[in-house]
């Protein structure tokens, strides 16, 4: 029999920008068993609702994670929405969507930097943030904010894009696409990314169904499940397909992702073609009573915001199951039967956001 | 335009045999909550092609356990392990039980709240 080690991985790890831990059981170089453990960063953020009135809690959805933060407010807003009945005005819709796009090409681009530092590529992680710049400075320019967008409320959005700077945004993001596809290009062909990702951490379609995986963790085993196709703010009137690769393994996962960011420069050209003029704010009146799942996707996958509400202007219960969490158990699954030395390159694969699923 | 939902309670008894429904139906676990109110209620929320189910189940304090569902969904053994170790709800049969160490907290049962 194999003598077997347990070595501790994380939370404080080269590759890992946040801090999660697995207790990994080896047996010479091959992973045998993994357990996670969490709670290093966890904020209470969630309890909070019970001290913060309901339209206030926007600013504190935006903080749950540093990278989705847009897509955390928007959730929000769409469980307390779907409490109260309110529909936000279309214009509101389409510039949902709009900074939605914007927040999920940010996500790849900061993601796609942090793989190739995981495997020492310097150049092409530089390269890859160099155009995630450019995405943070059209966010800077619509929203004020780099990260945190403050632009969503209850029952529509803070701001307006003008139809002048909309066209710009467009005229923009087809002037960096040359630039992102010819960086994207080195992820899909250069031979040293590949041999670190081709063939590694496969997850079949079945098990990553089963295991409730979600976002690009799952559509890389060739599940096409988004939960934009709910239809959401203004993705109904949309016209767009999940990205979706058969092989699951981590260069699949990497592929999703990179498909991804082209997707959403053809979604946000079309948000802008079809935007309507009008209102951009549905006035709230009257506080939540009852309860609602909001769905929305991420560029980790699936968020859901439960929140309860007995009719006073404080929630009694806000859960956030952040798409994180459910792809840990997909990890659990995958490690055993990988080499240690592939563990940080199969954990960064699902893009772990720790912050975000500590809450 | 807000998404349709199927909200049903059930009772303890009969978890097992409708989340096993569900996964028959071919429904994957989307997540399973809880939520420390008078008592405790657990959420078990499942999606199949964009229709989602949710079971509510509620746990009264002074009986606070739960039959785990990780037999049926192993994913469920997260969510449990988090419900064990948040809410000190006691979880019978999990496959994957960590015993309290999946979340490192300082304070045992942090969001048991008031009893």
């Amino acid at each position: 029999m194999k003598k077997r080690t347990v070595i501790p991985f994380g939370p404080q790890h080269p590759v890992l920008p946040e801090p999660l831990h697995f207790d990994l059981a080896v047996e010479n170089e091959t992973v045998v068993e993994a357990i996670p453990s969490i709670g290093f960063v966890h904020r209470g953020l969630e309890k909070l609702i019970e001290k913060k009135n309901f339209l206030d809690y926007v600013y504190v959805a935006e903080r749950v994670c540093g990278i989705c933060s847009f897509i955390h407010g928007l959730t929000y807003c769409l469980a307390v929405e779907g409490i109260m009945k309110i529909a936000p005005p279309p214009r509101a819709n389409y510039l949902r969507v709009i900074w939605s796009e914007l927040s999920r090409m940010h996500s790849h681009l900061m993601w796609l930097g942090f793989t190739a530092d995981a495997f020492g590529f310097e150049n092409l992680f530089m390269n890859a943030w160099r155009i995630r710049e450019k995405i943070l400075d059209i966010i800077e320019e619509t929203t004020g904010g780099r990260v945190i967008f403050g632009s969503c409320k209850v029952g529509g959005v803070r701001k307006d894009i003008k139809k002048d700077n909309l066209e710009a945004i467009v005229k923009k993001l087809k002037k960096y696409s040359p630039d992102i596809k010819e960086i994207t290009g080195v992820f899909a062909r250069d031979s040293s990314v590949k041999h670190r990702l081709v063939g590694t951490g496969i997850l079949t379609g079945e098990d990553a169904y089963d295991l409730g995986a979600v976002g690009p963790t799952l559509r890389a085993s060739g599940v096409s499940q988004d939960m934009r196709k709910l239809g959401y703010a203004a993705y109904k009137d949309i016209d767009f397909e999940p990205i979706t690769e058969k092989a699951g393994d981590s260069y699949a996962r990497c592929m999703v992702r990179i498909r991804e960011i082209f997707s959403s420069i053809d979604i946000i050209e079309q948000a802008v073609s079809k935007i309507p003029e009008g209102p951009i704010e549905t006035k709230v009146t009257g506080v939540p009573s009852g309860e609602y799942f909001a769905r929305a996707e991420q560029p980790r996958g699936e968020v859901i915001y439960y929140a309860k509400s007995d009719g006073t202007e404080f929630l009694k219960r806000l859960r956030i199951r952040t798409p994180t969490f459910a792809n840990i158990p997909a990890l659990v699954k995958l490690l055993p039967g990988c080499e240690l030395a592939d563990v940080p390159v199969l954990i960064l694969t699902i893009d772990p956001c720790i912050s975000c699923m500590e809450r | 335009m807000a998404e349709g939902q199927k909200n049903t309670t059930v009772d303890k008894n009969e978890l097992l045999e409708k989340v096993s429904a569900l996964r028959g139906d071919g429904f994957r676990l989307a997540q399973i909550g809880c939520s420390a109110l008078g008592n405790f209620e657990v959420n078990y929320s499942f999606d199949k092609d964009y229709n989602f189910v949710n079971l509510k189940l509620v746990v009264p304090r002074d009986a606070a356990e739960i039959p785990s569902i990780s037999g049926v969904y192993w994913s469920a053994c997260l969510y449990e392990n988090e419900i064990h170790d948040l809410f000190g709800i006691k979880v019978n049969g999990m496959l994957m039980d960590y015993k309290g160490n999946f979340y490192r907290t300082t304070i045992k049962k942090p969001f048991e709240g008031k009893k």
